[in-house]
């Protein structure tokens, strides 16, 4: 008998997951290592650009901002929503498109699929290097802000926690969406939901600026759940209301995965 | 004879309203190399699916090595090599790297799979690729890397779905002697082709396949003997007259086909056809004598060529 049956014999493989999750990871390294590295350093950049110029440039005008009881100079403000757009950023970029390319143009879960690996092993194994991204590029965005002393706190470094679980439920919920994409069109479609979701869900100014009925619109959107969580963790403000944005996540994951592994089976074992 | 390890009974695939693949049966033995020829549509790649347990049937059984592929998919496919008909090679990746991620992806350990990819390469001929980019390399390396990279697993069964489609023919003829070399190995081959002469080079069996059904089974030289004459006399009268002299021309032959640009006549011995259509006075502009091949089995059985 060969090592690969023997295997397969010995994890009583399920249909859905034979248990090998990492060796998604290895082959993300693999390819990652010689890849092309502007895309990965843009992502990183973009949260910081914000900060310089929204902080520094529009901070000097704004001054202070007040939400509830506290008020606070506003760059420090924006910093972790900054980080809870950065750990989304980091996550959205490689469940959506690099997921695209791989769904669509080279075939490689297809490839997957007919070795012993079930969809829950992609599914997991992608979704894991998206949240690896998410989590390196809100590391990064929080040593640039440390080094600018805008860290309240020790405390601070739960916001990491916080970002790792923004960016997991980003690249969850993003490979399933991008599981029922077929065109370079429809994939246009996350753009348009991802600026407007990210200019308005309060990383900027806090949304009790808006009338009643959009704030409620906002609160609905995963981008103020992850802002809302990753600011009460980077200023230790923990109440409740956090285990509501900590569940919003969970859900979220849950249900990517399941949706991404049951689409994987859809589109390619049938 | 021990247990096939692949056997296949009336297995259907219906896709909406179009029938792929229509009842067919067929087993395969251990260390057989076995041939599903048809045209393009023939339902070939569709059974081919099936056994890989990437596609589901409508009906009929499946079993491979005692597992139904549908039930057992994993563990079927750990048996498999597979060598699908597109290139589907990890283009981010070098050679080397391409081999060891489709062992991991079988769970196989580093060390083991270190040690294959030297074998492997060496196998393909691609010992001095071994660090370029897959995207580099010409279709023929291609295709060798990706019967390499089936062959990690130690499978087996190796799969393989038209092979050569698309490579010149120097690059063919390399392939297939890394092919007839697995056999020479007892690697089981299973193959789909719509080249008669592939089939006939690897193919110690095979089935004709048309419309989702199986017309004929043997081996190719079992086939001919069955469905063909001995040799086929080819002439052209050119396309005007090919009609004219056809009903003339039957009468001396034992079958006859009638094709747009040419003639294909059926006998023992062609040369003395040939004499006999010269004797009658008739000068056809071209004309070949050749053996029988699987190309007139098929035209036989179906009244159609098999790349149209």
């Amino acid at each position: 008998m060969s090592a690969a049956v023997d295997i397969a014999e010995k994890n009583k493989s399920s249909a859905m997951y034979a248990g090998r999750p990492q060796v998604l990871l290895e082959r993300g390294w693999l390819a990652f290592r010689s890849s092309n590295w502007v895309p990965v350093i843009t992502g990183f950049v973009e949260p910081v650009l914000f900060l310089l110029a929204f902080g520094y440039g529009m901070g000097t005008l704004v001054g202070d901002v007040t939400t509830g009881s506290t008020t606070i100079d506003y760059t420090l403000f924006i910093a972790p929503g900054l980080l809870a757009n950065s750990a989304m950023n980091g996550a959205i970029y490689d469940s959506t498109w690099n997921v695209f390319w791989k769904l669509n143009e080279s075939k490689l879960y297809k490839t997957m699929l007919s070795t012993p690996l079930g969809p829950l092993d992609i599914a997991l194994g992608e979704i894991t290097w998206a949240l690896i991204r998410g989590l390196v590029y809100s590391l990064g965005f929080l040593t640039v802000v440390t080094a600018l002393g805008l860290t309240p706190s020790f405390w601070a470094i739960l916001a990491i926690p916080a970002a790792s679980l923004v960016a997991f439920g980003f690249a969850s919920f993003g490979m399933a969406i991008t599981s029922f994409f077929k065109t370079y069109q429809q994939m246009g479609f996350i753009n348009i939901v991802l600026l407007p979701m990210t200019l308005f869900s309060g990383s900027l100014y806090p949304i009790s600026v808006y009338p009643d009925w959009l704030e409620k619109v906002i609160m609905a959107l995963p981008l103020w759940h992850a802002i809302e969580m990753v600011r009460a963790f980077w200023f230790g403000n923990l109440t409740s209301g956090v285990l509501v944005h900590i569940g919003y996540f969970l859900v979220m994951i849950a249900l990517g995965l399941y949706v991404t592994s049951r689409r994987l089976r859809a589109l390619f074992l049938r | 004879m021990s247990k096939p390890l692949i056997s296949v009974r009336g297995l259907t695939k219906v896709f909406g309203d179009f029938t792929a693949v229509d009842g067919i049966d067929f087993d395969v033995a251990k260390g057989e190399s076995f041939g599903l020829l048809g045209p393009n549509g023939a339902g070939k790649s569709t059974t081919m699916r099936i056994l890989a347990a990437t596609s589901t049937r409508t009906s009929g059984t499946v079993e491979i090595l005692d597992k139904d592929p549908e039930k057992f998919g994993p563990l079927v496919r750990a048996h498999l090599g597979i060598v699908p008909q597109e290139d589907n090679l990890d283009g981010e990746l070098t050679v080397t790297e391409n081999l060891y991620i489709y062992g991991r992806y079988f769970g196989l350990s580093k060390k083991f799979i270190k040690a294959k990819i030297e074998e492997l390469l060496e196998f393909a001929q691609l010992e001095e690729k071994r660090d370029v980019k897959v995207q580099a390399l010409s279709g023929g390396m291609k295709r060798r890397l990706t019967i390499a990279r089936g062959l990690v697993s130690e499978p087996d069964i190796l799969l393989l779905d038209e092979p050569t489609t698309g490579l010149d023919p120097q690059a063919r003829h390399i392939l297939w002697d890394r092919l007839f070399r697995l056999k020479e190995q007892g690697v089981t081959l299973v193959l789909t082709t719509h080249f008669m002469d592939e089939a006939e080079q690897l193919c110690d069996r095979l089935v004709v396949m048309d419309k989702g059904a199986i017309m004929a089974e043997g081996s190719p030289q079992g086939l001919i003997k069955e469905y063909s004459s001995k040799e086929v006399l080819e002439v052209r009268f050119g396309s005007d007259r090919n009609k004219e002299v056809a009903p003339q021309l039957a009468q001396m032959c034992e079958r006859m086909e009638t094709l747009p640009d040419r003639l294909l006549m059926y006998t023992e011995d062609g040369e003395k056809l040939l004499e006999q259509i010269a004797a009658a006075k008739m000068h056809p502009t071209t004309s070949l004598v050749r053996r029988s091949s699987l190309e007139d089995v098929f035209l036989r059985l179906t009244g159609r060529t098999l790349i149209e």
